[in-house]
């Protein structure tokens, strides 16, 4: 089962972190090295990715058109799913990343007696898809009180948002249970319908369950195991300049989360969690239609490709083209060559 | 015909167990072989035909030989995999788009059930997600660190002899319609993949007959038919003869291959060629007149439809390449292109850069209404739809909509002109122009989200009707919906492919719908100077009131 091996793949890393922050220098390691590793290998893995993708030149200009074109004056163009502008592809890209604009249209199909196909109106994926992103986002954001000492002013009113529904001494961020409610959406959504599952590889279901694991141990840490904060804000700023150091008792779930952290970072840029930077970059999307008003150069484009010439073709056919009264460049021979058809294969181009 | 008979597919495709009826698969799916039996595979080329294009491209077509798809020696050369691992190389250094959309998928499943090759077939390999991941694995495996650390953990797996044969069926149960590109959240298209897929299948020699003796043909004779310069001339100016009977016109205007003319029009060479087709040459050739356009049509470049498109790059710009060499040899203004969908997907995404651009050509501008047509300023060549929608609108034809009330008419977008153009409104504007009986299909098989016919991309050949026919089984079982709605009878289009193999398609699932251009039902509203009263259509069958 693959969904076994991305579930085994996680309880062993978060053992990993259990043991390991119990040995000598464990935390250290746990806390300072691998996270600033993870870092590493997640900036530098994620520019080498985007390098790699930009140093393919892209030879056409193949924007998938989802609407009418620029076309005559009086016909309505669609530019959002169409543009034929940069402002119009900037449009189109904003909704497909901010709004996930093309999940918007999902469909479902159903095959019926008849036979009749069907298709439904099918938005849950975009509905949770969204709930994720965005609540993801946001407890990113809202972790860079720890790492900002004054804390970040935009953080304040993001965290008042965020946490308005207090209750009691502990403010609940509704972000965290959003995320750990859609992962779960996502997580179920591929195990339950039978061609999602089947379609699903153990590198679909790792991050999910990673991602589901931090964010529990986060919640964990916040409202069961608490953890102390001015500790952990102290590693947090140090870490953010370069002074990291552990000064007291943290507690070990905090070292699950920082670890799956870690991982998360360092997993990124070999996975198709890459989609992240692939988003800004598909030349479906992010090309203007365009494509018969203004040049596009392939830097590879061949000269020497050529096709075969007029000159050629006349040649093969002359007689049969002077006969059925077409115009021709060179006239027939006073003497008339014997008839001749060659079949394809023989005459080529070279 | 195909061998299941409709009554029999129309339980098959409900009831047989498939992913797409609900039953689940019980093989992880690279367990699952590809197994090629009589129905299920298009031929492979001839001998001959594989050598003559691997004269003109070399390298390209791999090792002409004679092999069989069922046997399991293909005759491969022995390094077959070095060159497929080498050409995926070569091409994720030449596509940044194969690259994104090797990196980026992440399986959503969003374009599972888009694919008009998964609702009729129920394979869960033809859900695009699975058919890029047949790729996807091999690229994995090779190309990055993860597959090459985990193997099989990471998605990856090596090429094998059944992986290529994966490639070889599914690559060619794909027509390249770009619907699921339309709902990936990424715009991963897998048109891109399977493209490349055919590339390297052709790098080793695996290719099929259908999409490669065409292309010879347009290579040399200039159209796929393989017409000969003279034959059609003649078959065009037959057409004159019953365009005469219907309309009482014997038009003067049809020549072809003349200097100096001001367009130069090309068409997709099944409209001089095939019923419904010929009703399309009709309508235009009744426009030419009607307006008085001086315009040229080439024998040498007589063929719209790239069928290199369905092999690789090169052999598409080879083909292509026709059309600007004759417009300068011709010295024409501009060109102006019939109803074809591969040929505009090619004209309008792939012709300015690979053949422009044509600086001996200028900005296209309708010389009846003065319109210029500056959405095709660089590659300068215009649609016939948005020609004949500028005319209309300029009010320069005299229309008899009337003409058209025998027919109950319904529009297809054909996948390349929605989806890799973005022409939809004008076919629209001219059918309502032109017919007062006009019906949208359902809106989720439509404009961007139209259906394909099921056979594009070469795959319109006989041995795989019964595959055709399931493929093209949403986009018939839309006509049925309007045809059962409202007595829709004929479905309208801009596709030379289009109006052959839909006819076929409607014969198996809706034989009371007819299929024709849209530039027919121009023709055959177009009232024309000196014309007869007019009692049939350009099909010779009765206009309404006329019947009996």
């Amino acid at each position: 089962m693959r969904v076994l091996k991305a579930l085994i793949a996680v309880v062993a890393l978060i053992l990993v972190a259990l043991v390991v922050a119990q040995v000598p220098g464990g935390q250290s390691l746990l806390g300072i090295v691998l996270p600033y590793l993870a870092f590493a290998i997640f900036l530098g893995g994620f520019i080498y990715k985007v390098v790699e993708w930009a140093r393919s030149p892209v030879p056409f200009r193949i924007p998938t058109t989802c609407g009418q074109e620029n076309s005559l004056p009086w016909i309505k163009q669609n530019k959002l799913d169409c543009p034929s502008t940069k402002a119009g592809v900037v449009g189109r890209m904003a909704l497909e990343i901010l709004l996930f604009r093309s999940l918007f249209r999902n469909t479902r199909a159903s095959i019926h007696d008849g036979p009749k196909l069907a298709y439904g109106s099918n938005k849950w994926l975009w509905l949770f898809a969204l709930l994720f992103h965005y609540s993801f986002l946001v407890i990113v954001l809202r972790h860079m009180r720890l790492f900002t000492d004054p804390v970040a002013s935009f953080i304040l009113p993001l965290e008042f948002i965020d946490g308005f529904l207090e209750v009691g001494a502990t403010t609940i961020y509704q972000s965290s249970f959003i995320l750990l409610a859609a992962v779960t959406f996502l997580f179920l959504r591929r195990l339950v319908r039978p061609y999602l599952r089947y379609i699903s590889l153990p590198a679909d279901y790792f991050p999910l369950l990673l991602i589901f694991a931090i964010g529990l141990s986060g919640i964990l840490m916040r409202h069961v195991f608490r953890t102390d904060v001015v500790t952990v804000k102290e590693l947090a700023v140090g870490l953010a300049t370069f002074s990291p150091s552990i000064n007291g008792e943290i507690g070990v779930i905090f070292f699950v989360h920082i670890f799956l952290v870690s991982v998360l970072m360092a997993y990124f840029p070999f996975s198709k969690l890459m989609h992240l930077g692939g988003i800004f970059m598909s030349p479906t999307r992010n090309m203007a239609n365009n494509n018969r008003m203004v040049h596009h150069v392939n830097p590879w484009n061949d000269p020497k490709i050529k096709p075969h010439t007029y000159a050629a073709y006349e040649d093969e056919f002359r007689e049969f083209m002077v006969d059925a009264g077409l115009p021709v460049e060179k006239e027939l021979p006073a003497a008339a060559p014997e008839e001749k058809v060659p079949a394809a294969e023989e005459t080529t181009d070279k | 015909m195909a061998d299941t008979k409709a009554a029999e597919m129309k339980l098959k495709v409900v009831r047989e167990p498939s992913l797409m009826t609900g039953a689940v698969p019980t093989h992880n799916w690279w367990d699952v072989e590809a197994i090629f039996k009589p129905g299920n595979y298009c031929y492979p080329a001839k001998k001959s035909i594989a050598e003559y294009h691997g004269k003109n491209l070399p390298g390209l077509f791999g090792e002409p030989r004679d092999w069989e798809v069922e046997s399991d020696d293909w005759k491969l050369p022995e390094n077959w995999k070095e060159i497929i691992i080498n050409g995926i190389k070569e091409r994720l250094d030449k596509f940044r788009s194969l690259r994104i959309f090797m990196d980026c998928c992440v399986r959503c499943g969003a374009c599972a059930d888009k694919c008009h090759f998964f609702l009729g077939t129920g394979d869960p390999k033809n859900m695009p997600v699975l058919r890029a991941e047949l790729f996807r694995s091999v690229y994995r495996n090779d190309f990055t660190l993860a597959g090459k650390i985990l193997g099989e953990i990471a998605g990856a797996r090596p090429m094998t002899f059944k992986v290529l044969k994966e490639w070889f069926m599914y690559f060619y149960q794909c027509t390249e319609c770009r619907r699921c590109s339309v709902f990936c959240p990424y715009g991963i298209d897998t048109a891109e993949v399977t493209m490349m897929g055919r590339e390297l299948l052709h790098l080793v020699g695996v290719n099929t007959n259908w999409i490669l003796e065409p292309a010879a043909n347009s290579n040399r004779t200039g159209n796929h038919l393989g017409l000969q310069p003279h034959t059609f001339k003649e078959n065009a100016e037959f057409l004159l003869d019953d365009i005469e009977e219907a309309t009482g016109v014997r038009l003067q205007n049809l020549n072809f291959n003349r200097k100096g003319a001001e367009v130069l029009f090309v068409i997709p060479s099944a409209d001089v060629f095939a019923d419904p087709g010929i009703f399309t040459f009709m309508g235009y050739i009744l426009l030419f007149e009607h307006i008085g356009l001086d315009y040229t049509i080439s024998t040498y470049s007589s063929e719209g439809g790239n069928f290199g498109l369905f092999t690789n790059n090169q052999l598409m710009k080879k083909l292509n390449g026709k059309m600007y060499a004759e417009a300068k040899r011709l010295g024409v203004k501009w060109i102006l292109g019939g109803e074809c969908g591969h040929m505009w997907r090619v004209v309008h995404q792939y012709m300015g850069t690979m053949n422009g651009p044509p600086d001996f050509l200028e900005t296209p501008r309708s010389p009846i209404t003065g319109t210029v047509f500056e959405n095709a300023a660089s590659t300068k060549m215009v649609h016939i739809s948005e020609f004949t929608a500028d005319l209309i609108k300029n009010n320069r034809l005299k229309i008899d909509k009337s003409r058209n009330d025998h027919r109950v008419v319904t529009y297809h977008d054909s996948c390349n002109t929605a989806r890799g153009m973005g022409l939809m409104e004008e076919p629209r504007y001219i059918l309502n122009s032109v017919c007062n009986n006009y019906y949208e299909m359902p809106e989720n098989t439509i404009r961007e989200k139209t259906f394909c016919c099921g056979s594009g991309t070469g795959l319109n050949t006989g041995e795989i009707m019964d595959l055709r026919m399931r493929a093209g089984l949403p986009r018939a079982n839309a006509v049925k919906y309007v045809a059962e709605r409202h007595g829709v009878n004929m479905l309208s289009c801009v596709c030379a492919i289009d109006r052959a193999t839909l006819l076929t398609l409607n014969t198996y699932w809706n034989p009371e719908v007819a299929v024709c251009g849209v530039s027919e039902l121009v023709g055959n509203a177009l009232i024309m100077e000196g014309e007869k009263k007019r009692e049939t259509d350009l099909r010779a069958e009765p206009l309404a009131g006329m019947e009996g």
